[in-house]
């Protein structure tokens, strides 16, 4: 297994140039200048307010430096709020090609859109000299996340996905799961797996905070389609959903954008502090992937009971489809056919082992089936965190 | 478990009193549950419960031996278990032709 060696001793599974637009107002150039690439790993992500935001920025960052980008291109319309400057210089620190093409100072759209497709095609010859060194599981962030769960996800997926972590964990990967809004209910069971009692209290808090959080919003993090497909209260969709977390022992909570500090298993609490200032904590399953990747993530596996078809930029997306009828259905958006389990076909840990081999085969280079369709969806908004407390993390964090 | 209708029901702990529905039931189809043969009243999709017993309101429904919402209408063994005989015991539920706001009420 080869990987990209980047300047700050991480390592990447994909070599992407990510074209980034810092206000909607500068999204058509930016989507222009990838459209005309018409590369695979020349791919879009951006912000779309024009009020900065502390998160945003950090998680622009986190995204820009991730092991599986080599460089980046700045978009901005001129007039945003987005601190454009940090943004370039982190970039730039990280030792990757970085240009910033501000729109009103380049002569508008046309002149824009060409300069873009030329800073990316240099880009594309200075990034092709980067290094590859063997890259082990054991030095992989792997995160997971559920999207149009039903009754069958819990069932199959989710506890395969589970199986997977067990081994990656063991063989000293590092993992992450989240959304703390679909694990009400099951934060007493979660609290005892923690490693120290004080991180328990933590989970427990952070549950506790996204309770209140989906409340004073009005809505749980349940879509009518889980309802559809059995699912009857949050608290059902939390037991399926925590499942994926296997039964390795809990290491630590982080928040977006915080890398964590070892291997082993993490918990992302992805629900704002404070009252709820910006809207729902994530308006939908890219939201919590795109934080997942700017916590470190070379691939995310992703669990669907309805049937979702989404991938991600940047970190490839794994489809592991948990209902066998769903399956029948769209084949061709899965990875990995977990319904097989409830037709007795194959046991969790046959399908646990499938997962885990694909994951190596797709840290290998291996275009997973959402990658290969041209799913690199991203989304990005407002929210506001504070930095977690030393509970949370008995390993001690490296912020980045 | 030997006592279930395996093919189609799946115990998930001794303590539930759901059983999840691996293969589709029709109405009509006789179901075995803990040894007694039930005739379906209506269908029941994969990935939805029916009753292992019969239920009252105001009572705890177990899944993975977990408490996962409560009964809200009488339901008999082998009946279908959902949104409109259980709610949960943490945040109501929308749907397409719900607000938030209504569910709440």
């Amino acid at each position: 297994m080869l990987g990209y060696q980047r300047s700050d001793g991480r390592k990447g599974i994909r070599n992407v140039i990510v074209v980034a637009y810092l206000v909607e107002c500068a999204h058509h150039v930016a989507r222009r200048i990838v459209d005309v690439s018409a590369d695979m790993d020349v791919q879009l992500i951006g912000f779309p307010g024009c009020y900065p935001n502390e998160y945003s920025l950090r998680i622009m960052k986190n995204l820009c430096i991730h092991p599986n980008v080599g460089g980046v291109l700045i978009l901005s319309l001129g007039c945003e709020g987005f601190n454009r400057e940090g943004l370039h210089a982190t970039v730039a620190a990280s030792g990757r090609p970085v240009d910033t093409l501000v729109i009103q100072e380049r002569g508008g759209t046309a002149s824009t859109i060409a300069a873009g497709v030329k800073a990316v095609a240099a880009m594309k010859e200075s990034i092709a000299q980067t290094p590859r060194v063997p890259i082990g599981l054991e030095e992989l962030v792997i995160a997971t996340v559920c999207g149009g769960s039903d009754g069958t996800s819990g069932l199959t997926a989710n506890p395969a996905v589970g199986k997977c972590f067990d081994r990656l964990v063991a063989l000293g990967s590092t993992c992450i799961f989240e959304e703390t809004g679909e694990l009400i209910g099951c934060e007493q069971i979660m609290a005892e797996r923690a490693i120290t009692p004080a991180l328990g209290e933590a989970i427990k808090a952070c549950v506790t905070k996204a309770a209140h959080y989906y409340t004073v919003m009005g809505y749980g993090s349940f879509a009518p389609g889980n309802a559809d497909g059995g699912l009857t209260t949050q608290e059902e969709k939390s037991m399926g959903a925590y499942a994926k977390s296997g039964d390795s022992p809990i290491s630590g909570v982080i928040k977006p954008g915080d890398h964590p500090p070892s291997k082993g298993l993490y918990l992302l609490d992805v629900v704002p502090d404070g009252e709820p200032r910006f809207g729902f904590p994530n308006i939908n399953d890219n939201a919590e992937i795109a934080e997942l990747i700017a916590c470190g993530a070379h691939i995310t596996l992703f669990t669907t009971g309805r049937g979702s078809v989404v991938g991600s930029a940047i970190s490839p997306v794994i489809k592991i489809c948990a209902n066998p009828e769903t399956y029948q259905r769209m084949p061709d958006d899965m990875d990995v056919d977990a319904g097989r389990i409830l037709n007795g076909e194959a046991t969790l840990d046959e399908v646990g082992g499938e997962i885990f081999a694909k994951v190596a085969a797709v840290a290998s280079g291996e275009r997973s089936v959402s990658e290969s369709l041209g799913h690199q969806e991203f989304i990005l908004t407002y929210k506001s965190f504070e930095p977690v407390g030393p509970a949370c993390l008995p390993m001690r964090a490296r912020r980045a | 478990m030997n006592s279930n209708d395996s093919s189609r029901l799946i115990l998930l702990h001794e303590k539930d009193n759901v059983l999840a529905c691996r293969r589709k039931i029709n109405a009509g189809d006789t179901i075995v549950i803990d040894g007694r043969h039930i005739v379906a009243r209506g269908e029941v999709d994969v990935g939805h419960k029916l009753a292992r017993a019969d239920l009252a309101p105001g009572d705890v429904v177990l899944k993975y031996g977990v408490p996962i919402g409560s009964i809200t209408q009488p339901t008999r063994i082998g009946e279908h278990v959902h949104t409109h005989n259980m709610k949960s015991d943490y945040i109501a539920i929308t749907t397409r032709h719900s607000t938030g706001e209504e569910a709440k009420s």
